[in-house]
């Protein structure tokens, strides 16, 4: 079980969390202009990186913020963790 | 029974106390302090059970952890557990315990036929035999495996014991208190860290309790002893006994498994039988020692044959012999400590050791007690069937590859060494890369991954002075880095007899013309032969051939067997140790109980149970309930003798021609409040939301980002920037997740707040052509008239003097409202409703008829929304915004959910208007076509119309806007049901919706 740093709560174990995926992926504006692909990509296609990736997950038993957090998906290693608002960097 | 092996004195044992307990029917004595297998040894019992493939005869080979052989059904409170290890298994009054693996009895046993048949077990058996013809599989092959091999049996009862989860921090974490885990615990305490010491056994101490050293001015025990009770008494430090860590996980997790009660008759009251602890430790220290490996020869399995570490532990804690004529078969210094100590108790060991010349200060003692040693030669084969009764032994070449004349001698156990391997499960669990060390032929730990170090004997150190001062200096040094003191410890004078190198030497050639089976893994019957098969027959990758052989996949998981196992793989594969690899090392170290596993989490407790605040009022009302998500509904109000079918079309008739009232607190509530809100809303739903309203309700949909359907429901605007968000019961959490995504991730820039509110409000649906007069009761201020309270309308007022809000929504498709209070006032509104209501007729309806009157309506929910269909596919894709983007819409437009022939929800009726319609059934266009017969749709939900009488289901079918008139089949293989219907409506009651706005 991994071990956490919510940046509003601490140290938590993984099983106040749910993960949510890629942090890196932007959603495409509203109301603008998409191809096919290019939406595709978003709604379906993601690297499943072997190694260093930013990801969210939420603390839903805890603070219910979603957060970032750069994690090594061979791993589990835990490098940095960031509030919503932070830019990863 | 008499005891007629055990030593007169010595031992750890309780003689003062005697304890009587059963095998295999039979009563015997033991002493207190006893394992069942010291005790059945004492008693003189060496058969316990037969072995997994070709049911040979099984003794006992070791006296802990490692066992291959005495696992028993064990017997305890009237409960029974399976393939518990007899050597593990203290001796409580009145245990009882059975052979396992033993058809029809130990002595005779049916299965040991396949000893005789046992060329025709090869390696794979499992996957060459029973394999032809298939019909013979399910009535005469399984049942013949199962009753033939299989291990214990589990319980079919409920488990009435208790088993407990908690959470642990330390700083360190030490795993095993022999030499290592003592002298490292202790530097560490002594530094202030806190420090949690872990023992597997009962008694602490490790080695120091059958080897003889001084360590200071004490025995080795006696030391150990005082640093226990020492260590006991720091408020920093945690001592447990009967404590496996069998388990290294992610970031510094391990688990260990506590046993408190398993050692005695009963489980003291409000005691856990055992208890799981999670511990996070930020430093590792792994001092969980080394077990000694036998060496491999002919009939090496049969009882008798034991590791020497095992014989002498019998003798020096248990104070039991495990035989009269012991050969001590060796090739290395420990198998001469073992030999003392049989001297030592008036019993003359002979040692064959596989070395030529080998000297030590062990060997000179040895030598100076006239214990009869013979150098340069191996036991060849065992001999005896139910136990050993004499052996084959013979001289070996320098070169070991040729054996001298063949003799027999006679003897009745064969104590076996073949050097030490370090236990180093946990260190590779933890991600360490271990390695191959040349001078003990072992694997151990190299480059650490997490914070994790291993001392002595399971790092390869074996002696006891280096093991000492290493584990002193890194107790001090890890803890250290985490308290700032250093409070160094004068290092104690140690005496220990020194020993010499070993042989590398592990299995004994064939003799010509011989072809004794040389067992590798006991407990799983793998034999050398096997292993050379699987490798003729093509495997390479050690996994590979674990897996075909099974070598190592027993409940001792190779403990005793994996390095031998290597050790042939890579003398017929011509390579070294090392490039072979081991297998991959995996929790649990030890088998451990699903009980424990589980913890409290069982039966109710297996997930939380939430009751609406009405909940004792259905109690008491003969609600059926159903399980909705963690929340328990009523499923219907029995009345008498109905069943579920009758009840539930009693209550939806009633809602249809007078009144009902259903509990729908569980239902998910939002809050929305902020600037914002009405934004998110219109982003969220894929109809327009900008313009509700204050005092207004309205029905939406939202949906993935895949344009998939996630939920529906009624969103009311209660004031300017606040709305009232209603999800469906089963969505409210993730519904709640989503919305924070999108405010926290995607959109912070929205001013939006939001909070779940459904354990907040109690919810009553009051459905029915009388409802209103029955709301005219309950809220005679309020104008609830059609115009004064319109379809989709909101207002507030108060129920008897509680805050209430009321909703003019309807989902049985009936004149209905939803009237929510403060969930402290759930159960007051529930009774005013039934009691103002009794005049207009008014009943409880749960779910069933719940479910009724929204399919006859054609009212989606979440058999349809199941996360496979679109708006269109609902025929809800009138509310789909044209203007407006929002979530998922750009999917909406692609290829598959724009086809002409879409799926599309329908209404199906049997033509014979009588048969009930399994859901899940598929639709065909021609029942007899061949298999596969094409599908076109699927039904999502049935129920008994209570309008028309007659069976009516909705269902999801290919070009449903099409086929509206059309004959079909629902076929159920599961039901074996083949029904001709017809597609007609979804909406198959009041399609113009014209009563909900009456
Ligand atoms: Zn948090």
């Amino acid at each position: 079980m991994l071990h956490i740093k919510c940046p509003h709560c601490g140290m938590r174990s993984q099983n106040e969390f749910s993960y949510g995926g890629d942090a890196t992926v932007k959603r495409p504006e509203l109301g603008k202009e998409i191809s096919d692909q290019d939406w595709n990509n978003f709604v379906y296609n993601r690297k499943s990186l072997r190694g260093k990736h930013w990801e969210l997950w939420q603390h839903l038993s805890g603070c219910r913020q979603w957060i970032k957090i750069q994690r090594d998906t061979a791993t589990h290693e835990i490098f940095k963790t960031l509030k919503a608002n932070e830019e990863i960097s | 029974m008499t005891q007629s092996f055990r030593i007169e004195n010595g031992g750890l044992i309780n003689r003062d106390k005697k304890i009587s307990f059963k095998f295999n029917g039979k009563n015997f004595f033991g002493y207190e302090g006893d394992t069942l297998a010291s005790a059945l040894i004492a008693n003189g019992v060496h058969l316990i059970g037969r072995s997994f493939k070709y049911h040979r005869p099984r003794g006992f080979f070791g006296a802990g952890v490692d066992e291959p052989y005495a696992i028993v059904q064990l017997y305890r409170n009237g409960e029974t557990e399976p393939n518990i290890k007899a050597t593990e298994q203290e001796l409580f009054q009145g245990l009882e315990a059975k052979s396992i693996n033993c058809w029809p009895s130990v002595n005779f046993d049916v299965g040991a036929i396949n000893n005789l048949l046992k060329m025709f077990l090869p390696a794979g058996f499992y996957y060459k035999t029973f394999m032809w013809p298939k019909s013979f599989w399910y009535k005469i092959y399984e049942p013949f495996i199962r009753k033939a091999a299989g291990l214990g049996t589990a319980s079919i009862k409920h488990d009435k014991e208790r088993y407990e989860h908690k959470y642990e921090y330390c700083d360190l974490l030490i795993t095993g208190s022999g030499p290592s885990g003592l002298a490292s615990a202790y530097s560490a305490a002594k530094n202030g860290a806190k420090v949690i010491l872990a023992e597997d056994k009962s008694r602490f101490g490790g080695t120091l309790l059958t080897s003889e050293v001084n360590i200071g001015n004490q025995s080795g025990k006696d030391w150990a002893d005082s640093i226990i009770s020492e260590l006991k008494e720091m408020p920093n430090v945690t001592v447990k006994n009967r404590s496996q860590v069998f388990g290294y996980y992610d970031h510094n997790m391990l688990v260990m498994s506590e046993r408190i009660s398993d050692h005695l008759p009963k489980t003291k009251k409000f005691h856990p039988k055992q208890r799981l602890w999670y511990i996070r430790a930020k430093e590792v220290l792994i001092s969980s020692g080394s077990i000694e490996r036998p060496i491999v020869f002919g009939n090496n399995d049969t009882p008798g044959v034991m590791l020497s570490s095992a014989a002498k532990e019998y003798m020096k804690v248990y104070g039991v012999l495990v035989g009269r004529k012991p050969l001590v078969f060796t090739n290395n210094d420990s198998g001469y400590e073992t030999a003392i100590e049989f001297k030592k108790n008036g019993i003359d060991p002979i040692i064959l050791d596989t070395r030529k010349e080998p000297q030590s200060e062990i060997i000179e003692e040895a030598k100076s007690m006239n214990i009869d040693i013979k150098n340069s030669y191996v036991v060849v084969a065992a001999k005896g069937y139910k136990k050993v009764k004499s052996a084959d032994i013979a001289k070996i070449s320098d070169d070991k590859e040729e054996l001298g004349l063949i003799e027999n001698i006679d003897c009745d156990c064969i104590c076996v060494s073949g050097f030490w391997t370090p236990t180093i499960h946990l260190a590779s669990q933890s991600g360490n890369k271990t390695k191959f060390n040349e001078d003990i032929d072992a694997f151990v730990p190299g480059i650490s991954k997490q914070n994790e170090k291993t001392l002595g004997a399971a790092n390869g150190i074996y002696t006891l002075e280096e093991t000492l001062i290493d584990s002193f200096e890194k107790g001090n040094l890890l803890s250290k880095k985490i308290t700032n003191n250093d409070n160094k410890i004068s290092f104690p004078n140690v005496v220990e007899k020194k020993s010499t190198v070993h042989d590398k030497f592990w299995c004994v050639p064939l003799p010509k013309g011989k072809n004794y089976k040389r067992f590798l893994d006991f407990q799983n019957d793998v034999a050398v032969s096997d292993i050379e098969i699987a490798l003729k027959e093509g495997y390479r990758s050690i996994e590979h051939v674990k897996r075909y052989t099974t070598l190592g996949m027993a409940t001792d998981q190779g403990k005793t067997s994996n390095l031998n196992g290597l050790q042939l793989v890579s003398k017929i594969e011509n390579k070294v140790v090392p490039s072979v690899g081991h297998t991959t090392f995996r929790p649990p170290y030890s088998p451990i109980s699903i009980g424990a596993i589980v913890g409290r989490e069982v039966g109710k407790h297996s997930k939380p149970t939430r009751k609406s605040p009405m909940h004792s009022w259905h109690e008491k009302n003969n609600a059926v309930f159903v399980d909705a998500g963690v929340w328990l509904r009523p499923r219907y109000y029995k009345r008498g003798n109905e069943n579920l079918f009758e009840a539930s079309k009693r209550e939806a008739k009633n809602v249809r021609k007078n009144v009902g009232v259903c509990d729908v607190t569980t239902l998910g509530k939002i809050d929305i409040k902020g600037p914002d809100a009405a934004e998110l809303l219109n982003r969220v739903y894929t109809n327009a939301w900008l313009k509700l309203p204050v005092g207004k309700a309205r029905y939406g949909v939202m949906l993935r980002e895949d344009g998939i359907v996630m939920d529906d429901g009624t969103t009311t605007r209660i004031s300017e920037n606040h709305y009232h968000m209603t999800t469906t019961t089963a969505q409210a959490a993730n519904v709640l997740s989503h919305l924070e995504y999108y405010l926290q991730i995607v959109w912070p820039e929205l001013n939006v707040n939001v909070v779940s509110t459904t354990e907040q409000w109690a919810g009553a649906a009051i459905a029915g052509p009388k409802s209103r007069d029955v709301l005219k009761k309950l809220f005679p201020l309020v104008d609830v008239s059609n115009e004064g309270l319109p379809f989709m309308g909101y207002v507030e007022s108060e129920l008897f003097g509680a805050k209430a809000r009321i909703f003019r929504i309807s989902f049985s498709g009936e004149l209905a409202y939803e009237v929510n209070v403060e969930s402290d006032n759930g159960n007051f509104m529930w009774e005013k409703i039934l009691e103002v209501g009794e005049e207009f007729e008014i009943q409880p309806y749960g779910t069933e008829a719940l479910s009724t009157l929204r399919i006859e309506m054609g009212h989606v929910a979440g058999s349809e929304l199941d996360g496979r269909t679109i708006p269109y596919d609902n025929s809800l894709e009138g509310l789909v915004s044209k203007k407006k983007d929002f979530i998922g819409k750009r999917s909406l437009s692609r290829k598959a959910f724009i086809a002409e022939d879409r799926q599309k929800i329908v209404g199906v009726v049997p033509l014979d208007k009588k048969t009930s319609i399994p859901e899940g059934s598929h639709l065909v266009e021609d029942s007899r076509a061949p298999m596969p017969n094409p599908k076109i749709g699927y039904i999502s939900a049935s129920c008994w119309s209570v309008e028309y009488d007659n069976p009516f289901s909705l269902a999801i079918l290919k070009d449903g806007k099409n086929m509206i008139g059309k004959k079909l089949y629902v076929m159920s293989p599961l039901k074996n049901k083949v029904i001709p219907v017809e597609v007609v409506s979804s909406h198959y009651v009041d399609p113009k919706g014209e009563r909900v706005r009456s």
